[in-house]
């Protein structure tokens, strides 16, 4: 494993934290207080911020910062995390999610944006609260949160080191003796240090000759193993100067006695024996640099903190407050003694937490893998479907425990590729989690105030559809917030809640996973859609249409009816894309929609797209396979019902309207010449744009599960070809790419670019 | 004879990273992802140093620490903490939980091994 590997790793996390992030403050808005959820919170943003350290992501680093800052208020209860409170950390949320994405991808991200939020982060940890419109930072500072003086131009990390207290000294050239005088007390070997190592570390740093004091050893049944007894007077010669020796204590220093004093600047002083006397400890000696002077090292620790840096020892005084603190204090009290109540407690109280948040356990595997199971489950599929026909075929006395045999093989295999295709399977989660993002966005941009409310995050389907379900799904979002619900004026109005609900839902459904998407705003305007549709010459002035067609043409192309083209909804994607994008996973989307009352986006969609349910057909000699989804009805045309239509155009004529046939063999060049309809079959599709088409075809040869091989991979794009399988018979068949079909009909020829592939 | 590290990290990223610099070093190592599972794989890890971040689910670092030292075992044991704050106050905070000593994060390779070398024998 090499840097990259690790940084691909530290983004995925990014993601999975940041999503924890999201969810954990979504709950808080929810009015949840549980103590661990802000704890997730915190430590989302803290894990983020340390492995973009690692990595010198020095913008993550200094934003991340600032919000682990803020969020460390919440955490020990200086901050009540209110809603205005967490619009901004949500907003923060947010740019932290795009500085990750940036670091990732390049790219820039808007600064602008990420100042304003540092500064309105800042002030929350400054104890001000949020002022709607008017973020401005007052400088007064609320006496009860003592917190980092910022300065305007941003938060610069201060990495404090103490390889860099070294760096900064002057390196001595001339070595100096240095006389060291180190007593350990006995907590530096209760918290695993060692004064040999410490000697040893020294000795490293120039010559040394040593002298252990064991004056206050006592006689052996008077003895504590535990305790320390003795000291060293070490006489030093080196190049590095003092600060490089009391490094080599930086572990013990709280631990220990230290005295180190520099005896001379020339070489005399070196491996002269010291005279053995007493040294005294006086404390007022010492410098201030020197951090060990008191016996109460608990006192001794507020002091040096408050010495170093005033706003951690602030901060840490505050903390002293919190639960962590305390257990942290019996933490250090306890090592020695081993049975105490208070640690008992506390360990009880993990114990609790643990059985509290005890999950199944989960293993993360390569996608790779998975995929190549899965590859190998559908050969093994095919091998089966082919070792049963030549059964079949072969079979005449009809050898039944072969025939049971082979059954059981055929309920095995299902089972297995039902298991298989589990393991790639997840939960929409993700997917809905980004959706609060973009609610959020459109609901600033538009001034309306909305609440998503999420069902069934934990729907599992194939990732794959996850995968490619954002992008629908977010631009119905956009719709739903941008033309579905109105202000809050017009709400309040109509005696709605001025807050307008979006409702995100995701069930199973008959093998099928079905995705609601709905808003209680007002519902389509039939009057302007149909008006926009007559102008658009989509639909005849006098066409008699029902609710549901009316409410249909909104997936028509470059169909929208925004009076004007919001910034939102302006993209250049309408619903017909949408639509689209959902056909080609293999699903179909319903719109319901009542007046004023709001509209209901149906998705379903398949669970997997490495099987599809096909209908296998001919078309000139050659197989097919047609997904069954689009395939609204089958019919063997008659010749009273073909009518012919300009030059070679013709319609077929089904229950009084005029549909226009499609001859599938001509598209593809199977053949030279329009086959007879009359001959063959027709397939009733449902292409893009909801316009029906008849597919003509020489005959059905049956309906079946198919392995989804892509062409692309294995080949190279064909126009009008989705993919293909492999049948039971062991040949392969094209899956016909309904859509580019339809197109191609349309006078257009196939091109690569306008077909849509129906698979990966 | 290989020396036995014990990290506790609820980060994949810093695991991994831990994990190859140690192996790089020639340490064996041997990962838990938070305090709780730390203590449970403690004996049958049973290492001669200990490194372990502060901030993680379930139980933390401060927790981990004060089970290690209630371990008649293994409470000798050097524990180092992985920290990003390197101000005084977590510093105080390990070290009066029993931590040995400290790396301060940005994780840095070769201030992890010096620090491992500093309280190993």
């Amino acid at each position: 494993m090499d840097m990259n590997e690790i940084k691909e790793i530290f983004f995925q996390e990014c993601e999975e934290q940041l999503a924890e992030l999201e969810s954990g403050l979504l709950k808080l808005n929810d009015g949840d207080r549980d103590p661990e959820t802000v704890n997730a919170v915190f430590r989302a943003v803290h894990s983020i911020k340390g492995g973009a350290g690692a990595f010198g992501l020095d913008d993550l680093v200094s934003f991340a910062h600032v919000f682990e800052t803020t969020l460390d208020c919440v955490r020990s209860n200086r901050l009540e995390p209110n809603q205005d409170v967490l619009k901004v950390m949500l907003r923060s949320a947010d740019v932290l999610a795009d500085l990750t994405n940036a670091a990732r991808d390049g790219g820039g991200v808007d600064e602008a944006r990420s100042r304003q939020l540092i500064k309105e982060l800042e002030a929350l940890a400054n104890g001000e609260m949020p002022q709607p419109g008017a973020p401005e930072i007052a400088k007064a500072v609320a006496p009860a949160a003592p917190a980092p003086a910022v300065n305007d131009d941003g938060f610069q990390p201060v990495a404090f080191s103490f390889d860099e207290f070294e760096a900064s000294e002057p390196p001595a050239i001339e070595p100096s003796t240095y006389e060291i005088v180190f007593s350990p007390k006995s907590e530096l070997y209760a918290k695993g240090n060692d004064a040999t190592l410490l000697l040893r570390d020294l000795s490293r740093l120039g010559e040394m000759s040593i002298r252990c004091d064991m004056d206050r050893l006592p006689a052996l049944e008077e003895m504590n193993p535990e305790a320390a007894y003795f000291s060293w007077e070490i006489s030093l010669k080196t190049e590095k100067g003092e600060e490089a020796i009391r490094s080599v204590f930086e572990f013990a220093e709280w631990d220990c006695d230290l005295d180190v004093t520099l005896v001379s600047g020339d070489a005399s002083g070196a491996g002269e024996e010291l005279p053995m006397h007493p040294v005294p400890f006086d404390l007022s000696l010492l410098d201030e640099e020197a951090p060990s002077r008191g016996e109460s090292a608990e006192e001794d620790e507020e002091m040096v903190s408050q010495q170093r840096d005033p706003r951690s020892a602030a901060a840490s005084a505050a903390a002293t407050a919190s639960n962590v603190l305390q257990m942290a204090q019996t933490a250090a009290r306890a090592p020695l003694e081993n049975a105490k109540v208070a640690s008992t407690a506390s360990a009880a109280q993990a114990a609790a937490q643990q059985a509290a948040s005890a999950a199944q356990p989960t293993i993360r595997v390569d996608l790779d893998r998975v995929d190549r199971l899965i590859n190998l489950v559908g050969e093994l599929v095919i091998n089966q479907a082919m070792l049963s026909q030549s059964v079949i075929e072969n079979d005449t006395n009809g050898t039944s425990s072969i025939n049971m045999g082979l059954e059981e093989l055929q309920q095995l295999t299902r089972e297995i590729q039902d298991s298989v295709m589990a393991i790639r399977a997840q939960p929409v989660k993700p997917v809905f989690q980004r959706m609060s993002r973009i609610v959020r966005e459109i609901a600033d941009m538009t001034g309306k105030s909305v609440r998503l409310v999420t069902e069934g995050e934990n729907t599992e389907v194939d990732k794959t559809v996850i995968d490619k379900l954002a992008e629908p799904l977010t631009h119905m979002i956009r719709n739903a917030v941008d033309h579905g619900l109105e202000t809050p004026e017009k709400r309040v109005a109509a005696g709605k809640n001025p807050e307008g609900t979006v409702r995100l839902t995701a069930k199973h459904r008959s093998g099928r996973i079905v995705i609601e998407l709905a808003d209680d705003g007002a519902g389509i305007n039939r009057e302007k859609v149909r008006q926009k549709a007559i102008d658009n010459d989509l639909i005849a002035a006098d066409a008699n249409l029902s609710d549901e067609e009316i409410d249909n043409l909104i997936f028509h192309a470059g169909f929208s009816t925004a009076d004007k083209i919001s910034d939102i909804s302006g993209r250049g994607v309408g619903m017909d894309v949408v639509k689209r994008s959902i056909q080609a996973l293999g699903g179909r989307i319903n719109i319901q929609s009542k007046p004023g009352q709001g509209s209901v986006f149906i998705m379903s969609l398949p669970l997997t797209l490495a099987v599809l349910d096909g209908m296998v057909v001919t078309v000139a000699n050659q197989t097919l396979v047609v997904p069954l989804t689009a395939i609204v009805e089958t019919l063997q045309p008659e010749a009273s019902a073909i009518h012919s239509f300009g030059a070679s155009q013709r319609l077929i004529s089904i229950r009084n309207s005029f549909c226009p046939l499609v001859d599938v063999g001509r598209i593809l060049n199977f053949r030279a010449t329009q086959a007879n309809p009359v001959e063959g079959v027709a397939l009733l599709v449902e292409s893009e744009g909801g316009g029906q088409r008849a597919l003509m075809v020489d005959a059905i040869q049956g309906q079946r599960q198919v392995v989804i091989k892509s062409l692309e991979a294995n080949y190279t794009h064909v126009p009008g070809i989705a993919a293909a399988t492999i049948l039971g018979d062991g040949r392969v068949a094209l899956i016909l790419d309904v859509d580019a079909i339809v197109a191609a009909s349309r006078g257009q020829t196939l091109k690569p670019e306008m077909t849509l592939a129906a698979t990966g | 004879m290989k020396k036995r590290v014990l990290t506790v990290d609820d980060s994949r990223t810093i695991r991994n990273m831990l994990l190859v610099t140690l192996n790089n070093a020639g340490f064996e190592t041997i990962q838990a992802e938070d305090g709780v599972e730390g203590l449970e794989v403690l004996e049958s890890a049973n290492p001669d140093v200990i490194v372990t971040d502060i901030n993680m689910p379930r139980l933390d670092g401060f927790g981990f620490i004060e089970g290690v030292r209630k371990n008649d075992r293994y409470r000798a044991v050097p524990i180092l903490v992985l920290t990003t704050e390197s101000d005084a106050e977590k510093k105080n905070r390990a070290r009066q939980a029993g931590a040995t000593g400290w790396i301060v994060k940005p994780f840095d390779p070769t201030k992890l091994i010096d620090a491992i070398e500093r309280v190993t024998a």
